[in-house]
Order: C-alpha cells, then structure tokens, then sequence
C-alpha cells in the first residue's frame, strides 16, 4: 500500500508535463473574441462598485455620443498598467464607464485613490453576469459601445499607450 | 575571439559533464572497498568543467563591458552609452545570459562539492556526481543547441538596443544572481538525494553532508526574495511589496521547498528520522527551481495580458523537466520503497512539530503551485483567468497561521517525546500573547482579519523565538541555536511588518498645484516645485517635495518620473523616507490640464520591518551554516590529534617501552 503513495508525485508531475506540452503546442494567440460584436447591449442595472460614483445600466449607453466600456477589477494587475492610458483617453475627451468584477467596495475605491479614477460611472458585477452576457472572458477588456447602445469594437487586454489612437479612431467611427 | 573563446570552453564544459557522469555511474559498479578505476575520472571533471563554465560567463561578462557589438546578444541588449555597472548587469538581464548564469552556478556548485566533500562514501559520491553531470549537461545542451549566448552578428551593429530601463537599476545587479545560487545550489541537494537513493545511503551522515548545501541555498534564496521584493516595491511604483506574479511564486515555491528540506534534514542529521520524506523535499525543491525556470523562461504561463512566447525553447526545457523530474520521481517511487524506516516519535515531540510545520509548508506550497498553474489548466478549456491575491492570501493563510503557532512552540519540545504539562506556563504565555494583542488593537479601531491575526501570531512569535534561550548559559549555547532563535524571531519581525503594512497604511491622491499642501498621516507634504532633470541615458521631470512630520524638521524627497530614449520608456521612480517607525513613499504622477501634477504618497507604519525580518532570517542561516561549519572543523581537529598521538605513541613504543600512565 505505501509503495502506491511513492507514486503519486509521479502522476501529479506527468499531469502537469501533458498539460504543459499540450498547451505549448497550442496557438497562443486565440483571444476569445465576443459573439456580440454588433448587437445592442444586453440588458443590466448594475449597483455602484463603490460610494463615490453611481452604478451602470444598459440606460447609460444610449443616447448623445459613444462611449468606452471598462471591465476591470481592483485585484487584476494588467488593469494598474492601463490606469494611466484610461486617464489619457479620458483626458481625449472618451467618457469611460466601468464594471468591476468580482470586487469589494473598499478595494474599488482604494484602487482609485492609488491609480487614478478615469471613469463616470462603476457598476459593481459580483458574479461576473453580465461581463460573461457581453461576451467578456477575461479582465481587463474594453469595448466601444456607440451611441445606439450597439457593441461596435472589443479590445482585449490591457490598453497599452500603442492602443490609445486606436480606441479614439473607433469612437470617432462609433458616432 | 572572445566569443569563440567562451563557446569552445561550453563545449568543452559539456564534453566533461558526460565524462563526469559516466564516470560517477562507474562508481556505482565498485567492488566491496575498492574504487572501480573508472571512477577517479569523475572529482577532477567536475572541477575543470565548473572552471570552464565560469570562464564562458567571465567572458560573457567582458563582452558587455566593453559593448561587443558583434555578439547578437550585446546588440540586442545593451547600448554603448550605458553606465558601466548596467552593462555588466546587462549580461543576465535577457534570456541567453541569465541561462548562462545559472549554468555556471551549477557547474561551480558541482565543482564545489566535487573537490571539498571527503565525508560521503565513494560509490554515493559517484552517484551524486553523475547526477550532477547529468543534469547540466541538459542545460548545457539547451544553452548550445537553443539559446547560444556568444552567437555573432553576420555585419556588427552600429549602435546596440539597450535595456528595460526598469532593469537598470541596483536592485538588478543583486536581486537575480543571488536567487540563481539559491535555485541551482539545491541542484545539489537534488543529486545528492537522488545520489543517496540510488547507493541506499540515507542516513545522519548523508544529512550531515546535505545540510550546509540546503542551508546555504536557502539563505540565498531568502535574500534573493527579500531583494526582490524590495526591489519591486520601490522601483514599480506601485506602492506594493508582493503582489503573487507567477514569477514572484516562481521564486516563492522552491524557497517553501526548500524551507521543509531545511528543518527535515535537521532532524534527519539528528534523530534519524524522516528518512523518505527528506529524499522527497530534496527532489521536491530543485524540481521547483526548474519549474520556476520553465515558467518564466517559456512563456507558457502568459496569461491574456503578457508577452511573446517562444514555444520551441519552452519544449526544450519542459523536455528537460520530463527527464530530470520525471526520472527522479521514477526513481523515488521504485526505490523509496526499499529504504528502511527511520526512527519513530511520539506526535508530541520536536518531530513531531517539525512534521506538521513540514505538512503545512508544503501545503502552502501546494496552494501556491495551484494558484500558478490554474490559469494554464482553465486556457486548456480556453477559459482565461486571473489568479490574484483574493485567493492566495486566504488559502495561504489557512496554512500559515497554525504553522507559526506550532513554530512558536516546536522549539521549546523535547525531541522524542514530550507532554504538553512541562510547557503550561510557555503555553499560556503564547495563548496570552495572540490573544491580547489582537484584543488591544481592535480596541483602537476596524481593521481586516487578516493583519490583525498577523499582529496577533508576531508578538507571540516574536517572544515565542527567545523563550528556547531561557535558562541557559547565553555564551555557551551553539552557534547554530542562534541561527535558529535568530531566523525565527525574523520571521516574527517580517510578519509585523505585513501586518502593520496591511492594517495601518495611510495613503493621499492629490492633484497639487506648486505650493499646495497635502496631509498624510502626521505628515504635511508641499509641492515645491516641478522640474525637468537629465541622466546619463534618461531625462525625468522631478518633483522638490518638502516633507514635514508634525511640524518638525523639514526634509525634501525627489519622486520622479522618468522618460528613457533608448529604448523609449517611462519609469516612476518613488522616493523614499526611511523613519524607524515607517516610510513615506512619494511617487508624482502626470500633469492635469490646469497645471496641477498629481502626487501620490502613502506612509506605511513598519513596513521596513518585512525586508529587516527577511535579512534576520537570513542571517539565522549564515550563523547555522558557521555553527555546522565551526562544530565539523573541531571534529577534524580532534580526529587529526588524535591520529597524531596515536602515531606519536607508536613511533616511542617502537624505541622504548611506554611507562604506566
């Protein structure tokens, strides 16, 4: 019975080899894109993430002019690196509304005091619901949402200075 | 010439590392008290080919120094208008040459342990250097066929392409080379277990053997952490000392390794107990340090947001991995078998202790591996996530916190067998320690579980560490007893550092216009004025900071943020004030529209104290290794007088008969 035991790390060892392999034989480059490119928002009605900013809903995102839709969170690190590129492109003019997942009041707000708040609005997605009906796998990701409510470009990852032209051409191409 | 004279000596090296392993395997065909002749090939291999190994990183090193831009690898990383210090630490800072760096470590261990180590029986010696021979002559393949460092440019570039400029810094030129000892000085703990498992030699003296390697390896590795972590935390900007990347876990988990293999081979040397479990720890801790390798050099662990990957040098590696962990688990799992039981203990005992404190550190170890590779497991059902700090922390501690109260305690138990009634008054005191503390802070105000437990479990600790040099004789206690009482009161030290960090910080985002005025905790921050400044290779707008703590004294901290032009790149460099009870960090941001700047500063009571306890803990380790060292050079003292007394006797018993004592 214990010569059995001897074998488990073994096991654990050529499960972790085969998934490793597996994955290094994959294609890296196969962000899950979002179905929902070209359809209109779905519908939500977030709570605020946090005391300081009103929540989000679908309501915010129609009407006047299009908008950047932020998914975030205060526990994802990629999202400290974009802070400064939302703070550019808030300051180009992109009004910036925000879901934060997963998160807690007391981190959201203490996320903004260290790394700036670019945002008008923050809902607060607990669950991941409605990240998940927008067709987001992943924090963070930025979508542009014209001024119909219609989902018209998903960016996936952090927003690098490189990213910024781009997201402001299609705002520009959103109105 | 340079190049082609450190690719001929990695050649070389290699060539000797089959020499030396095929040589060490001889060793194990000796007959009964006398060497197989090809077995003497395998000591001097192993020392010329550590000779080899550090010449090609020598010359490497030389390469960068005078900006060789022949060599695709200075090229590509380095600039000629680099400061010299940033040219040398250039030479680890890229892929190529940090896996030169680690090569040469492990041969210079190898050789080490090749010409200094008389204690072992021959044939284990023989098995733990062909394991040795084996193993880098892996890496010394992967350096040659995959990732040749002294490669030449067919045309020398005009200029080179520089460096990340968040390398150039201090922290750069300690943080990685002492961490690459660390990882590959387990190398040898690895060969020798494996070495050991092969000849059935696992035994107090083959723990003898073992220990300084691992005590050694893992005071580097404490200090490697501890830089980084530094490191991280005032170059980043962000504020943060941990921030569980799966490359800071990369360091983390063989340290959790190598911290159980520490205290199981203590008892091993001392008690004769543990016997598979130290075999274990010992494959267990050098497999992480190639895992951590394997994950950060190959890219595989890039989650959504990460950099380019290079699929063909993570299969080189994870094929390596395949052989080396891979065949030592084999290896483990038919032979550990067979290795006899060591001696029993009671539950409550010094082992006892040690055995739980060694469950959790692995468990902690396992929640740390899980928490690492998770993200790889879910990207195979293409599910992407991010692992953070909301898991680690409470898993972890889960852990950690009965594993500082049993650490509290273990010392103060009798080895074999204990009863908890001996220890009442110790007991209550630790009970007494937790329990107050934490009551006396929630007096005070709200804070987060976690730091307060963090509180709770450091004033126990830290009293906890001394109680062992009660009623002794403080002058005549070993050396290596310091290093324990030491290393333990560190990490009391380091845990309220965290703590006061978790629940005290005190932090201001303002935007400042010159002359205006922030408050942060007892300090009054003005914004002097804003400036632009030139380096050797950047240019940075400065902030002039006055800083005044109560009304007192005023001193001026320079935050700056930094712009590099080759390659471009902007840097936050944060200031610092260092007080006894804490340290302001200052980090200036970007210019509003109406000409304010924004200015981020947070005072954070204690926090030094997490890089104060890293340095303790580590300095327990020197003074366990001294005191191993002191105690092992008194015994060959005392043998070598006694042989010459002996032969001394014999040469007058020859001449004249000894008279009657």
């Amino acid at each position: 019975m214990r010569s059995l035991y001897l074998w488990v790390p073994l096991a654990l060892f050529a499960f972790f080899a085969g998934l490793a392999g597996y994955m290094l034989t994959q294609e890296k480059d196969q962000f899950v894109e979002s179905t929902m490119i070209g359809q209109p928002l779905p519908a939500f009605a977030l709570e605020p993430a946090f005391a300081g900013l009103p929540g989000a809903s679908t309501a915010d995102f129609t009407g006047g002019r299009p908008r950047l839709l932020n998914i975030w969170a205060s526990w994802c690190l990629p999202c400290i690196a974009e802070a400064p590129q939302l703070e550019a492109l808030k300051a180009q003019g992109a009004e910036i509304i925000g879901i934060a997942i997963r998160d807690r009041p007391e981190d959201v707000a203490n996320f903004l005091g260290r790394h700036g708040n670019p945002y008008a609005r923050i809902g607060s997605d607990p669950i991941s619901e409605v990240q998940l009906a927008i067709g987001s796998s992943g924090v963070p990701e930025t979508f542009v949402i014209d001024a119909k409510g219609v989902i018209r470009y998903q960016h996936i990852g952090d927003i690098r200075e490189s990213d910024v032209p781009k997201l402001l051409a299609e705002l520009e191409k959103a109105k | 010439m340079i190049a082609e004279i450190g690719l001929a000596a990695l050649w070389l090296a290699a060539a000797l590392a089959v020499l030396q392993m095929v040589s060490g395997a001889f060793a194990l065909r000796s007959a009964e008290g006398e060497a197989n002749p090809l077995a003497i090939y395998a000591r001097p291999a192993a020392v010329v080919q550590a000779f080899l190994a550090v010449l090609a990183f020598l010359l490497l090193l030389y390469a960068f120094a005078i900006t060789d831009l022949s060599i695709k690898l200075v090229a590509s990383n380095s600039h000629s208008m680099k400061p010299l210090l940033y040219k040398l630490t250039g030479t680890w800072g890229n892929h190529e040459g940090s896996m030169l760096l680690w090569v040469g470590v492990l041969a210079a261990s190898g050789g080490l342990l090749a010409a200094f180590e008389k204690r072992l029986p021959e044939r284990t010696m023989g098995a733990t250097l062909a394991i040795q021979g084996f193993v880098a002559l892996g890496f010394y393949a992967f350096l040659l066929l995959s990732s040749n460092p002294f490669e030449r440019l067919p045309v020398p570039a005009a200029e080179g392409t520089g460096l990340n400029p968040l390398l150039q810094d201090i922290g750069l030129a300690i943080h990685p080379p002492t961490l690459y000892a660390g990882y590959v000085g387990l190398s040898v703990a690895f060969s020798l277990a494996m070495g050991a498992l092969l000849t059935r030699e696992v035994n107090p003296a083959f723990a003898r053997v073992m220990r300084p390697w691992v005590l050694g390896a893992w005071v580097l590795l404490t200090l490697g952490i501890t830089a980084g972590s530094y490191w991280a935390y005032y170059e980043l900007g962000w504020g943060g000392w941990w921030f569980w990347d799966p490359v800071e876990n990369a360091s983390l988990m063989p340290w959790l390794a190598a911290t159980a293999l520490m205290h199981s081979v203590s008892v091993l040397a001392a008690r004769d107990a543990l016997r598979t479990w130290t075999i274990m720890l010992g494959v267990l801790a050098f497999s992480m340090s190639m895992l951590g390798t394997f994950l950060v050099r190959s890219g595989v662990l890039t989650s959504v947001h990460a950099f380019a990957v290079d699929p063909e040098r993570g299969a080189f590696i994870l094929g390596l991995l395949g052989l080396y962990i891979g065949g030592a688990f084999t290896i483990f799992a038919l032979r550990a078998g067979a290795v006899a039981e060591g001696k029993r203990f009671a539950a409550m005992s010094r082992e006892g202790a040690l055995v739980f404190n060694n469950v959790m550190l692995s468990a902690i170890l396992a929640i740390v591996l899980l928490g690492t590779l998770y993200p790889l497991l879910t990207e195979a059902f293409d599910v992407r996530v991010s692992v953070g700090p909301p898991y680690f922390n409470p898993a972890s501690a889960i852990f950690a916190i009965p594993m500082l109260l049993v650490m509290a305690v273990g010392p103060l138990l009798r080895w074999k067998s204990d009863k908890p009634a001996r220890l009442q008054f110790e007991l209550a005191l630790i009970a007494a320690l937790v329990i107050g503390t934490i009551a006396l802070v929630s007096f005070f105000g709200q804070f987060p579980l976690l730091p307060l437990l963090g509180l709770g479990l450091a004033a126990a600790l830290a009293v906890a560490a001394l109680l062992p040099l009660r009623g002794r004789n403080v002058m005549r206690m070993p050396l290596s007893t310091w290093g324990m009482v030491i290393a333990h009161f560190g990490v009391a030290v380091s845990l309220f550092g965290m703590a006061c960090e978790g629940a005290f910080s005190q932090e201001r985002l303002a935007a400042v216009a010159p002359g205006g005025t922030e408050q942060v905790g007892d300090f009054a921050v003005t914004l002097e004025s804003v400036t632009p400044v030139a380096g050797p290779n950047w240019t940075a707008i400065e902030a002039r900071l006055a800083v005044s703590r109560d009304g007192g004294e005023t001193v001026i901290l320079n935050p700056q943020a930094r712009s590099f032009w080759s390659p471009p790149q902007a840097t936050s460099e944060s200031a610092l004030l260092t007080r006894w009870d804490g340290q302001l960090y200052a980090v200036i941001g970007n210019q509003a529209e109406d000409g304010r700047w924004q200015i981020r500063v947070w005072w954070k009571p204690f926090v030094t104290f997490i890089w104060y306890g890293g340095l303790l803990i580590g300095l327990g380790g020197i003074l366990a290794i001294a005191g191993r060292v002191q105690v092992d050079v008194r015994r060959r003292k005392a043998t070598a007088m006694g042989d010459q007394r002996r032969a001394d006797i014999e040469a007058l018993g020859a001449a004249t008969p000894l008279p009657a004592e």
